[in-house]
């Protein structure tokens, strides 16, 4: 068995330990390293596929990107809630094909997509690769599609290739 | 500037109570069962921003695991709805 | 109001300025809720409030107590880490049920959406 299946997980198991705990302490450090060992172990006997992220700098572009994206849609979700700008508004889902295939790469896509106020993922169809999502101001379709795919899957693609 | 901040802590209470009654208005008023789970999330999530402001009010650190507790049991509360209004069982 | 007044004014005015953001964003997704027409428009409004409502409130909570303790204090990041994995299997798992009550009742989803879709305002 090896000591660390999956060296992220455990990092995270740490991090999490020590800010709950508020203190960077000897004895916290050495509680939380054995949580991270055991929570190591405990993953591994529930055989998930392994994440391996390359290209620490595009996934700071990308968390960057998706930041500015969630401040921007806030504001305009805000504006159509409180009813600024009275034009007729559609609603409606778009089907997007998608190339990204790895299950850490798409968990992440759920999450950006939902985080982004305005957007809300539906379901994933495995072979064909359909992504639905479900938009509140849905002016063109095209234009949503190649947004989603240049913007976020790109550079996923990239990190989980 | 600390009179400020006080009343900031009474305008972020008052509109966290007026979000709060919005979201139990959809919780009582439906129409159907999937706007009732909305509405319970919306509540509890409400509810920890809440508790969030309470410890700010009050300076102890101890609203934060109050906060911590009912994100975790919200969250599970609210798939497991979900759940059931997908299939009509919670476990299978 | 007591241990409002131990903090100094640049930290006590971020706290404020924060704070009044957060609220107002939550409350703003909450009225989405009675505002907005139809089930499917009615589930993005919560997400103002679990993306940049909780963003918000737990960073003027992190500023407030860091300068209260003299250390910084980031446990506050737990809460908007988990808010962020959260969401979308909430708001997923709650859509496909929606569509699939829809579905059953011979309701399609789509057709609905046409319906209800080009409204008047009021």
């Amino acid at each position: 068995m090896k000591l660390l299946p999956y060296p992220i997980a455990s990092a995270i198991f740490l991090g999490f330990w020590l800010l709950l705990n508020q203190s960077l302490s000897t004895g916290q450090f050495l509680l939380g390293a054995s949580m991270a060992l055991i929570g190591g172990w405990a993953l591994a006997a529930l055989e998930q596929p392994k994440a391996r992220p390359r290209r620490p700098l595009a996934i700071l572009r990308l968390a960057f990107i998706v930041s500015a994206d969630i401040v921007k849609s806030n504001i305009a979700v805000a504006c159509i809630i409180i009813g600024f700008g009275r034009r007729e508004r559609r609603p409606g889902f778009v089907d997007i094909p998608l190339e990204l295939r790895d299950p850490y790469g798409l968990a992440l896509l759920a999450c950006i997509i939902t985080s982004t106020p305005g957007t809300l993922w539906v379901k994933f169809e495995e072979p064909a690769g359909t992504l639905t999502i479900h938009v509140l101001d849905l002016v063109d379709k095209a234009e949503w599609i190649n947004t989603i795919k240049s913007r976020y899957e790109q550079p996923l693609l990239e990190i989980f290739a | 500037m600390n009179a400020l901040l006080a009343y900031a802590i009474v305008f972020a209470q008052i509109s966290l109570g007026i979000a709060m009654i919005c979201a139990a208005y959809r919780i009582l008023r439906g129409p159907r069962a999937q706007d009732r789970v909305l509405g319970l999330d919306t509540l509890y999530v409400n509810a920890m921003l809440m508790l969030l402001v309470f410890g700010i009010k009050s300076g102890s650190t101890l609203y934060f695991e109050m906060a911590l507790v009912i994100a975790l049991l919200g969250f599970v509360g609210t798939v497991a709805l979900a759940k059931f209004l997908l299939r009509g069982e919670v476990i299978e | 109001m007591s241990s409002a007044s131990e903090i100094s004014a640049l930290s006590a005015f971020f706290t404020a300025a924060l704070l009044l953001l957060g609220s107002a964003l939550t409350l703003i997704g909450s009225l989405g809720l009675l505002r907005l027409r139809s089930f499917y428009e009615r589930v993005h409004a919560p997400t103002l409030g679990t993306t940049l409502g909780v963003g918000c409130i737990a960073m003027s909570s992190i500023v407030y107590f860091s300068t209260l303790a003299g250390q910084v204090a980031l446990r506050e990041v737990l809460i908007v880490l988990f808010m962020t994995i959260t969401t979308p299997i909430t708001l997923m798992v709650l859509v496909r049920a929606a569509l699939f009550r829809d579905q059953t009742e011979g309701q399609d989803a789509s057709r609905a959406n046409i319906e209800n879709a080009p409204r008047p305002r009021e």
